[in-house]
C-alpha cells in the first residue's frame, strides 16, 4: 500500500475497522508519521464519543464480581520507558480536555443522583432537584438543538472551557474542565460580552473544578463570553480583568 | 437573579479519572473502585452495542474492566484521556470477540444488520448520560448517509472497512474515506480536537 493510501486510514484505524494485516501495516507507519498520529488521536477520541453515548447501567452483581476477581489478578509491571515511543509525538498539554469533559459529564452520570441528594435535607433536596430538572431540560434543549455549535477553548491553568451555543434557543451553555478552584470566598462569575460590555450570565459553583452552566439570560446579541473571580454572591459588574475571555462560535 | 444550574456536581469534589487511573497504576483498590464507578457504564453500554447478548456483553465487560486494573500502569496520561484509553480497550476486546464468534459461524443477518440503529433510546434518568447521547445523535445526523453507516457499522457492530463495502456494496477504497471524513465531522461537530 502506498505512503498516500496509507495517510487515509486514519479513521478505519481509529474505529478498529482494518483487518489484521492492514492494521499493523498502518502501526508501523504511525510510529514515522505525525499528522497521522495526531489525527488517530483526535479521531479516537471522537470514537469514544460514540462509546459514552451508548452508556448503560451496569447490573449491581457485575461490580462485586470485578472487584472480587481484582484482589486477585496481579498487575502488570509499569513499563521501563520514561518517554515516549520514538516516532509518537507526545500530545500538547490540555489537548484532550474536551474530551476529558465527556469523561467527566460521563463520571459524575455514574456516580448519579442519588449520592448528591443523600447528603441534602429532604425538603430542600425535592426543590432543588426540581429546579434543577426545570434547568436541566433547558440545558438539554440547548445542546440538542438542531444550531447548536460548540466552541472550545483553555482557560487559565489548562483548564478548558467549551461553550455551546443555540440561536435559535437564544440561550447558551458553558462547559468548564479542570479549573481551579477560586480562591476562598470568591466565586467565578460568568458575562456575555456585548460587544465590550458585559452583561452577568450567573456564578459557577465555587466547588466544582468542572462544571456545566446555563448560561442565565438570553443570548441576543451577545458575541462571546466571559469569566472573573468575584466576590462570593457575585457582582454587578466585573470587578477584576477576566481570567478567560471566549468568542461564541458563529452561527 | 443570578442562579446557576450545577448538573455535573459530584457529590464531593474528587480526584478526577485520569488521577484515579495513575493511583490505580500503584496498585490502590480503592481508587480503582472510584475508577469502576466511572468507567463501567460506558463500557458495558459499549461492549453490548457490539455483541447484542446481555449475558456476553456482561462477560466482556468483567474482562475489560480486570484489564482495566491489570494493564494501568501502560497508560499514559499524555497520550489521551483515562476514558479514552478504557474505551478503546473495550472497544477492542468487544471487537475481538464479535470478529472470532463470526469467524467459527458465517455471519447469518448481515441484511439485518442495516436494520439495528444503536440504543440511544434506552430509557436513562441521568441527565448527563442523556445529554451526550443528544448532542452525539445530534452530530451524527450532521453526516452523510454514508458517513453515518460506515461509522456506525464500524464502531457499533464491529464489522471491518471491508465488510461495510460489501454490505453496502461501495468500492473500498470510498469506505475508508467515508470513515475518515465522518469521524473529521463528527470530531468538528462535538469539538473534540483542541
Ligand atoms: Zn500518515
Amino acid at each position: 500500500m502506498s505512503t498516500a493510501e496509507l495517510h487515509t486510514l486514519t479513521g478505519a484505524y481509529a474505529l478498529h475497522a482494518l483487518p489484521e494485516e492492514e492494521r499493523l501495516a498502518f502501526e508501523r507507519h504511525l510510529g514515522a508519521c505525525e499528522a497521522c498520529t495526531q489525527e488517530v488521536r483526535e479521531l479516537s477520541a471522537t470514537a469514544a464519543r460514540l462509546g459514552l453515548a451508548v452508556s448503560a447501567v451496569p447490573p449491581p452483581g457485575l461490580r462485586e464480581r470485578v472487584l472480587r476477581e481484582i484482589a486477585t489478578v496481579r498487575q502488570e509491571a509499569p513499563p521501563h520507558s520514561t518517554s515516549e515511543r520514538s516516532g509518537v509525538a507526545p500530545g500538547r498539554a490540555g489537548r484532550w480536555s474536551s474530551y476529558a469533559l465527556a469523561a467527566c459529564l460521563a463520571a459524575a452520570a455514574a456516580f448519579g443522583g442519588v449520592a448528591v441528594w443523600q447528603n441534602q435535607v429532604a425538603q430542600d433536596a425535592r426543590q432543588e432537584a426540581l429546579q434543577a430538572r426545570q434547568q436541566n431540560e433547558q440545558l438539554a434543549r440547548v445542546l440538542a438543538a438542531p444550531d447548536a455549535r460548540t466552541s472550545s477553548g483553555e482557560l487559565e491553568g489548562g483548564a478548558r472551557g467549551t461553550v455551546v451555543v443555540s440561536r435559535s434557543a437564544n440561550r447558551a451553555v458553558f462547559l468548564a474542565s479542570d479549573m481551579a478552584r477560586p480562591p476562598g470566598g470568591k466565586v467565578y462569575q460568568l458575562w456575555f460580552n456585548d460587544d465590550g460590555s458585559m452583561r452577568s450570565a450567573g456564578l459557577m459553583d465555587p466547588s466544582a473544578t468542572d462544571d456545566t452552566v446555563l448560561l442565565d439570560g438570553p443570548v441576543d446579541g451577545a458575541s462571546g463570553m466571559g469569566i472573573t473571580v468575584e466576590p462570593a454572591g457575585g457582582s454587578e459588574e466585573p470587578t477584576t480583568q477576566p481570567v478567560a475571555l471566549m468568542d461564541f462560535p458563529d452561527a | 437573579m443570578r442562579e446557576a444550574v450545577h448538573i455535573s456536581r459530584a457529590p464531593a469534589p474528587g480526584p478526577g479519572l485520569q488521577e484515579l487511573l495513575v493511583q490505580v497504576a500503584r496498585g490502590d483498590q480503592d481508587a480503582f473502585t472510584q475508577v469502576y464507578d466511572q468507567v463501567s457504564g460506558p463500557v458495558l453500554g459499549l461492549v453490548r452495542s457490539v455483541l447484542r447478548d446481555p449475558a456476553q456483553s456482561e462477560e466482556v465487560a468483567q474482562e475489560v474492566l480486570v484489564e482495566v486494573w491489570r494493564t494501568a500502569p501502560r497508560y499514559q496520561p499524555s497520550r489521551g484521556s483515562a476514558m479514552n484509553w478504557v474505551l478503546t480497550l473495550a472497544h477492542h476486546r468487544a471487537v475481538d470477540r464479535v470478529r472470532s464468534a463470526e469467524a467459527a459461524a458465517a455471519r447469518e443477518h448481515r441484511a439485518a444488520l442495516l436494520d439495528r440503529t444503536p440504543d440511544f433510546d434506552e430509557v436513562s434518568e441521568q441527565v448527563e448520560s442523556r445529554l451526550e447521547r443528544e448532542q452525539v445523535r445530534r452530530c451524527l445526523r450532521t453526516l452523510s448517509e454514508l458517513q453515518r453507516e460506515s461509522v456506525t457499522l464500524a464502531y457499533y457492530r464491529g464489522l471491518t472497512y471491508r465488510e461495510v463495502g460489501e454490505l453496502l456494496s461501495v468500492p473500498l477504497g470510498t469506505i475508508k474515506t467515508r470513515m475518515r471524513d465522518g469521524l473529521i465531522r463528527l470530531r468538528d461537530c462535538l469539538g473534540v480536537s483542541a
